[in-house]
């Protein structure tokens, strides 16, 4: 049985910045990652982050995670290429390493920094080879160094969409278009706009109906909606492409919270099933916090601040200095306020008003 | 159509664009960042302090063209690669365009390229007149296109994939 003060499950932005702040309060951490490297979605991130400058942007995400590590390191026990595969309300956690170092943790607390999966969409052909979603061919490209095809149809434009789209332009692949079944693209326009200059349409109003080929795609077709979303006859038409990259949404990891007890809810506008959690991110069961991508789908900067709160509530909570704690968590909060204070944000702020009265009231 | 196309209409891009007593007094920036997100790069990256987002990371950003001096150092910085300098004085009858460019291959100076617009069609061929590659750029190119004056607001990019390209 590994002891530690506070686990961490997770090393993306989130659960860095987590770790980093708790450390930095005294307080000894175990980090896990399922990945061979830390940074979670950072590591695919050839671009320029958006976001606060505060919170590095402007620097490409493949060079975030460094930047994530400063005051406590040392007090950080990192284990890599592990997964939390159980998670029992009795405290106890186990783990995987690589194929058979099975263990048990023992944590004072703990924060859940697991981020979020992809959505998949259901259209005929969608199990050709050569249908992938957005995180794969990312993975593929950008950590592999491997093309995902030649010429792709993405399907989704938000900025994953459309960064994507982005990222295999610049890896000479040819997009053929991007297509997204609302009525105005969700990404950034600033990111779309690159796309357009690039000469790839962005058809809104579009979506896919099936994926054609033998053996893998050949080809794919796609069609206009109607105000109501319903197919216009005739619209249809074939494209010529060996990929169909899907980038439909992200929704939250949260089934070993599920595991745990912790008590979850469905908000659309977070992404799906999300933990109940109040203002300092601590869920149902009182030694869990969440940050990041599993507490509703959001962007790194975000994750961050999210991370640093967590991860001083959690602090906190374990006996660490309570006015060090308590500024870090002010200085949090009002970040992110600052954060999500924008149109773009209206959608976080209304699912977390759904759940943060949870916990009192449910 | 820029939320449905992610192309700028004259009517929002023109809207960006200093007055046209400053616009023949020498390079200016063109700030092509129209939607309130949270991002701030840009604020931090002037030397001249020209340009301000302020307290409310969604606020768009403000340029005080009596302090821009149309130098190009914010362009690289953008993560939106929405950042272009205009300069309309350039020599007689053509104006210079500086554009970020993160695609191979890049183009060498002294080159001709096809210049395109925010559609990605072709607007004219121009020279390339400068490629800067500063370190701090962090791998972001900034191209200057000497092209036609009338078309320094038309000009937004260069064709993609080099000039045989046949796409
Ligand atoms: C294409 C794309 C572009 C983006 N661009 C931007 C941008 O420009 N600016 C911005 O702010 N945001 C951007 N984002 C969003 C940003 O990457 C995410 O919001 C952010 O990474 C979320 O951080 P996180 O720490 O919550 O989760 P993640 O980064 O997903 O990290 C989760 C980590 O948990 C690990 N994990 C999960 N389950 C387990 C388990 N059971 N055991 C062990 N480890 C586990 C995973 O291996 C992973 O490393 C982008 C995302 C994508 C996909
Ligand atoms: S061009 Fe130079 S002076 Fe003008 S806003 Fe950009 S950095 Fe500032
Ligand atoms: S850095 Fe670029 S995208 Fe971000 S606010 Fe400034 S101009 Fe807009």
């Amino acid at each position: 049985m590994v002891k530690t003060q506070l686990l961490v499950v997770g090393g993306g932005p989130a659960g860095l910045a987590a770790a980093d702040t708790a450390a930095s309060l005294g307080i000894q951490v175990l980090l896990v990652d399922e990945g061979r490297s830390l940074g979670g979605q950072l590591v695919k991130q050839t671009h320029k982050f958006f976001g606060s400058g505060e919170h590095h942007a402007g620097v490409r995400g493949i060079d975030i995670p460094q930047l994530l590590l400063k005051e406590g390191q040392d007090k950080i026990t990192f284990k890599l290429n592990t997964t939390v595969i159980g998670c029992y309300q009795d405290r106890v956690l186990t783990a995987l390493t690589g194929e058979d170092e099975y263990f048990k943790i023992s944590p004072q607390a703990a924060i859940f920094a697991t981020g979020a999966s992809e959505k998949f969409l259901a259209f005929p052909g969608n199990d050709l080879p050569g249908v992938y979603g957005a995180g794969a061919v990312q993975t593929l490209m950008n950590q592999y160094g491997v093309l995902p095809g030649n010429r792709v149809l993405m399907v989704g434009a938000g900025n994953i969409g459309i960064i994507v789209s982005y990222q295999l332009l610049q890896a000479g692949v040819q997009v053929a278009a991007v297509v997204e079944a609302a009525p105005q693209i969700g990404g950034y326009l600033v990111h779309a706009s690159k796309l357009a200059r690039a000469g790839v349409p962005i058809l809104t109003r579009h979506t896919i109906l099936a994926a054609r080929g033998k053996e893998a795609v050949e080809s794919a077709v796609i069609a206009r909606l109607d105000d109501n979303w319903q197919v216009v006859p005739g619209s249809q038409q074939e494209l010529e492409v060996d990929v169909v990259c899907l980038a439909v949404g992200l929704s939250p990891v949260v089934d070993l919270l599920r595991q745990a007890g912790c008590r979850t809810r469905y908000v659309p506008e977070l992404g799906g099933d999300v933990p109940v959690r109040d203002s300092l991110l601590r869920t149902s069961q009182e030694w869990i916090y969440v940050a990041g991508d599993v507490a509703g789908v959001e962007e790194a900067s975000a994750a961050m601040v999210e991370g640093r709160l967590a991860g001083a509530a959690a602090a906190k909570q374990l006996g660490a200095d309570v006015a060090a704690a308590d500024e870090i968590i002010a200085r949090s909060q009002a970040s992110l306020k600052a954060l999500r204070g924008g149109p773009v944000g209206e959608k976080i702020r209304s699912g977390i008003a759904k759940l943060e009265g949870g916990i009192a009231n449910a | 159509m820029l939320k449905t196309t992610g192309v700028a209409q004259k009517e929002d891009w023109q809207a960006k664009l200093p007055p046209e007593e400053r616009r023949k007094a020498g390079p200016y920036v063109v700030y092509e960042c129209y939607q309130k997100i949270p991002c701030n790069p840009c604020e931090k990256s002037c030397p001249f302090k020209a340009v301000t987002i302020g307290e409310d990371i969604n606020n768009i950003p403000r340029v005080d063209y009596d302090l821009c001096n149309g130098c190009g150092v914010c362009i690289a910085r953008c993560p939106g690669l929405a950042i272009f300098v205009v300069d309309e004085t350039y020599a007689p009858g053509y104006g210079k365009v500086l554009i970020p460019w993160e695609y191979l291959p890049v183009p060498e100076k002294g080159s001709e390229v096809t210049a395109v617009g925010r559609d990605g069609k072709d607007v004219c061929r121009a020279e390339v007149v400068e490629v800067r590659t500063a370190r701090n750029q962090d791998r972001t190119v900034v191209i200057g296109l000497k092209v036609p004056v009338d078309l320094v607001n038309e000009v937004r990019g260069i064709k993609l994939g080099g000039e045989d390209n046949g796409r």
